[in-house]
């Protein structure tokens, strides 16, 4: 294989794995934060010591967590100049300026406050030291800001101009209201929120049925969770239905695309499921619901929906010959299986959420099905894969679209043989630290007690 | 002056507050190497408020590289790829072990983790030697600026000289930051002639560096930087060896700092207006106009990094002083 698909798959990988954590840091930083503020605001004396621990408890999971997502984050950087010279090169006027932005202004913010906050617990006032996990909170979310600037500029140039064969920023302003970048934004943040709340939902519900010293609190904290989860689960629908809403316009090959209609269509219907043949061009078969598609997305029965063949007839005439679909078969299952996820949260938040709220007070009989729950922690992270897969194997075969094409921008000096050194290298040591960080987490969950004792 | 200097000069900036920060945070865990468990354990506590925020100057310096000189970034990235792998697999398993080496209480546990911290300090510091030597000295970069060697062309006497110079740098360094950090007697008292001997280390090495500088690359048609080296060779000098009489940590940690920001402005100046120099021919060498972005980009990076780096100084100085305390001794 060469340099090429296995930088693809490298970045792939990379980003995936990244992305296992960088969502819990979005959501959780903001839950502890929260949590503190609570802790700080509560006046009783043993409640304040057992608030206290469980700041402590959740802030040990996030910053388990947080160190995972920041040493892949470094990786991150890195690998747009080791793999990708040639689009840092083209890009480099427009890309560079968010990274930079979010270093200074995000990455410094988060990594500075947070030093302060694990050691500064008794340095700081109160008051000062909750402000330090808020700024933490505010940076992570900052920061995927600027990413996000980035990456929707790649989904959906705009402000920039072509100078000398490159791309170069015309109006910064337009690059930070790319219209992209809202549906983008908001259906990250809030899945970070849902992340989070579904992982706090499943730790509270385990300590509830194993720990009998600790349950109390935590059954406070599976309440608060499940208001944080819905919250997330509720945000993320309306932002995913406004993004796709917006496609239509923005990107519709990767609209038409994840729901594998072919040919242009008004009204459109919703395709449940589709036996989908990408040579051939067309569903050898399929089951849909009439004229859904087109309710989706105009809120009325009526309303055309561009195919992916006229689409790719419109490429063709604009890029020149080539072949200028994605991979339609996993676009489409991915896109279900990120929709099916999300309900599938909805669904056992809403149970979990009965439980906590009526039947607070014989809650441990329902310790054996709390004690299944941790099988569905990965549920909100196939979700977050999939729908990350979505978005950039969405707009292949371009990296920016409509203005470099993946296989024009993988650094030229590269071999096979070296990028296979690093795939592997990479995937191994992320492998065993996701199975070390999950085991050191589930240690100490198991081991912390929430109690009255003063520390 | 034009805003490619500026940024040219901005890049230095930030490159000297990395190796200035950080170069303290890899001589704490480099001189981790000779120290007992427990002794250990001090050490860290003495960087651990600090280190994360110390290694975003690193994660700045390259998001500013990519903002303000892009081909500069693809260029350096691209050809250093098996290094930069070397040092992220590094990177990744000290900022790693921070976190996990306390989680439990089991001394192989924590053996390993301060393994990782200790070959995590070592090979970015003697990597980012090797780049910068790199740099300088020129590399096989064709009409395109596309590197055409390999790994091993990376390896070369002054590279390898300028990455042990880096490493006994910092060592020299972490120790003198550990030495205004640390409250156990015995321990400083071991940590004053270790530091005396990285700083005769450093000097030696600097020296070398300097010598196989003028004999490896064209340094000498920029004598400024030459004169630069040396007067950072005789900052150098003023601190480490008075220790036996007069000592001062926090003077010696002083030197330390000048004796790094010297040698990074010596390498940008004989690097001036170069910032990656091509061996095959002096035309194709990148300098701060051929890699730049557009004066547009440029000026809107310059407005950023004209508010924020000082907001970011201010409140990273501010961690300073609320961890002004020294590192209590374990029993």
């Amino acid at each position: 294989m060469d340099a090429l698909i296995l930088s693809r798959l490298q970045f792939a990988i990379t980003t995936f794995y990244h992305f296992f954590f960088v969502p819990v840091t979005l959501g959780l930083s903001i839950f502890v934060a929260l949590l503190e503020t609570w802790y700080i605001n509560s006046y009783s004396y043993y409640e304040r010591i057992k608030l206290k621990k469980l700041v402590k408890f959740f802030g040990t999971i996030f910053l388990i967590n947080f160190s995972m997502g920041v040493v892949t984050g470094i990786v991150q950087e890195f690998h747009f100049g080791m793999n990708w010279s040639e689009y840092s090169r083209f890009m480099g006027d427009i890309f560079g300026a968010p990274l930079a932005l979010e270093a200074l202004t995000a990455f410094f913010l988060e990594s500075t406050f947070i030093g302060i906050w694990i050691f500064g617990w008794d340095k700081l006032s109160e008051k000062l030291h909750c402000a330090c996990i808020w700024l933490v909170a505010f940076g992570s979310n900052l920061s995927a800001f600027w990413i996000l600037v980035a990456n929707s500029f790649m989904q959906h140039p705009v402000g920039y101009r072509i100078e000398d064969g490159r791309a170069v920023m015309d109006n910064f302003f337009a690059l930070v209201t790319n219209p992209y970048l809202f549906g983008e934004y908001f259906h990250s943040f809030f899945a970070g929120i849902s992340t989070a709340g579904f992982l706090v939902i499943i730790v509270s519900a385990w300590k509830i049925a194993t720990d009998d010293i600790s349950r109390e609190m935590f059954a406070k904290t599976l309440r608060r969770a499940v208001l944080f989860s819905l919250v997330g689960i509720f945000g993320v629908m309306g932002s995913g239905h406004l993004h796709t809403q917006y496609l239509n316009t923005g990107n519709p090959m990767k609209l038409a695309s994840f729901e594998a209609l072919w040919e242009t269509e008004d009204p459109a219907p919703f395709a449940v499921y589709a036996d989908i043949n990408q040579d051939a061009g067309k569903n050898d078969s399929e089951i849909a619901v009439p004229k859904l598609f087109t309710f989706m997305l105009y809120n009325s029965f009526s309303g055309e929906v561009k195919g992916i063949n006229d689409l790719q007839k419109d490429a063709q005439e604009k890029y020149g010959p080539g072949y200028y679909i994605p991979d339609v078969k996993g676009m489409f299952w991915s896109f279900r299986i990120m929709v099916g996820a999300g309900g599938f949260m909805l669904l056992t938040v809403l149970v979990m959420g009965v439980i906590a709220f009526f039947c607070r007070d014989n809650i441990k009989k329902f310790a054996c099905c709390f004690k299944m729950l941790p099988i569905l922690l990965p549920v909100p992270f196939i979700a977050n894969s999939v729908g990350w897969y979505i978005a950039e194997a969405g707009r292949q075969p371009w990296i920016v679209v409509g203005l470099q094409k993946t296989s024009a921008a993988v650094s030229p000096n590269l071999t096979g043989s070296d990028v296979w050194i690093t795939l592997i290298g990479f995937t191994a040591i992320y492998l065993v630290l996701a199975i070390v960080a999950v085991v050191t987490a589930v240690k100490f969950i198991n081991r912390t007690k929430i109690n009255e004792e003063a520390e | 002056m034009d805003l490619n200097i500026v940024w040219f000069i901005l890049i230095a900036v930030l490159f000297t507050g990395f190796f200035i920060l950080e170069g303290f945070d890899y001589g704490v865990g480099m001189m981790m190497l000779f120290r007992s468990q427990n002794e250990r354990t001090q050490f860290i506590k003495a960087i651990a408020p600090v280190w994360d925020a110390n290694e975003v100057w690193m994660i700045t310096a390259g998001g500013a590289s990519f903002a303000a000189f892009p081909h500069f970034y693809a260029s350096m990235f691209s050809t250093f790829y098996l290094a930069l792998f070397l040092m992220l697999v590094a990177l990744i398993l000290r900022g790693v072990a921070f976190e996990l080496r306390g989680k439990f209480k089991n001394s192989d546990w924590i053996n390993f983790w301060d393994g990782a911290i200790i070959f995590g300090s070592f090979v970015p510091a003697f990597l980012w030697g090797v780049a910068m030597a790199n740099l300088l000295q020129g590399l096989p970069i064709d009409s395109q600026m596309h590197y055409t060697g390999n790994f091993f062309t990376l390896l070369n006497p002054f590279s390898i000289i300028s990455g042990l110079f880096f490493v006994s740098l910092f060592m020299f360094h972490g120790a003198n930051f550990l030495r205004m950090k640390l409250e156990d007697e015995s321990l400083l008292y071991e940590l004053k002639s270790d530091a005396r001997a990285m700083g005769q280390a450093a000097w030696t090495s600097y020296l070398c560096f300097v010598i196989a500088a003028v004999h490896d690359t064209d340094v000498m048609s920029y004598t400024s930087g030459v004169l630069i080296f040396a007067a950072a060779m005789g900052v150098l000098s003023a601190g480490f060896p008075k220790m036996k009489e007069k000592d001062s940590p926090t003077f010696t940690f002083v030197t330390g700092t000048v004796t790094i920001t010297m040698t990074v402005i010596g390498l940008f100046v004989a690097l001036f207006p170069r910032l990656m120099v091509s061996s095959l021919n002096p035309e194709w060498s990148l300098t701060i106009y051929n890699a730049a972005s557009t004066p547009y980009t440029l000026t809107i990076m310059t407005v950023a990094a004209v508010i924020l780096v000082p907001v970011v100084l201010i409140y990273q100085g501010w961690t300073y002083k609320i961890f002004k305390e020294r590192v209590k001794p374990i029993k």
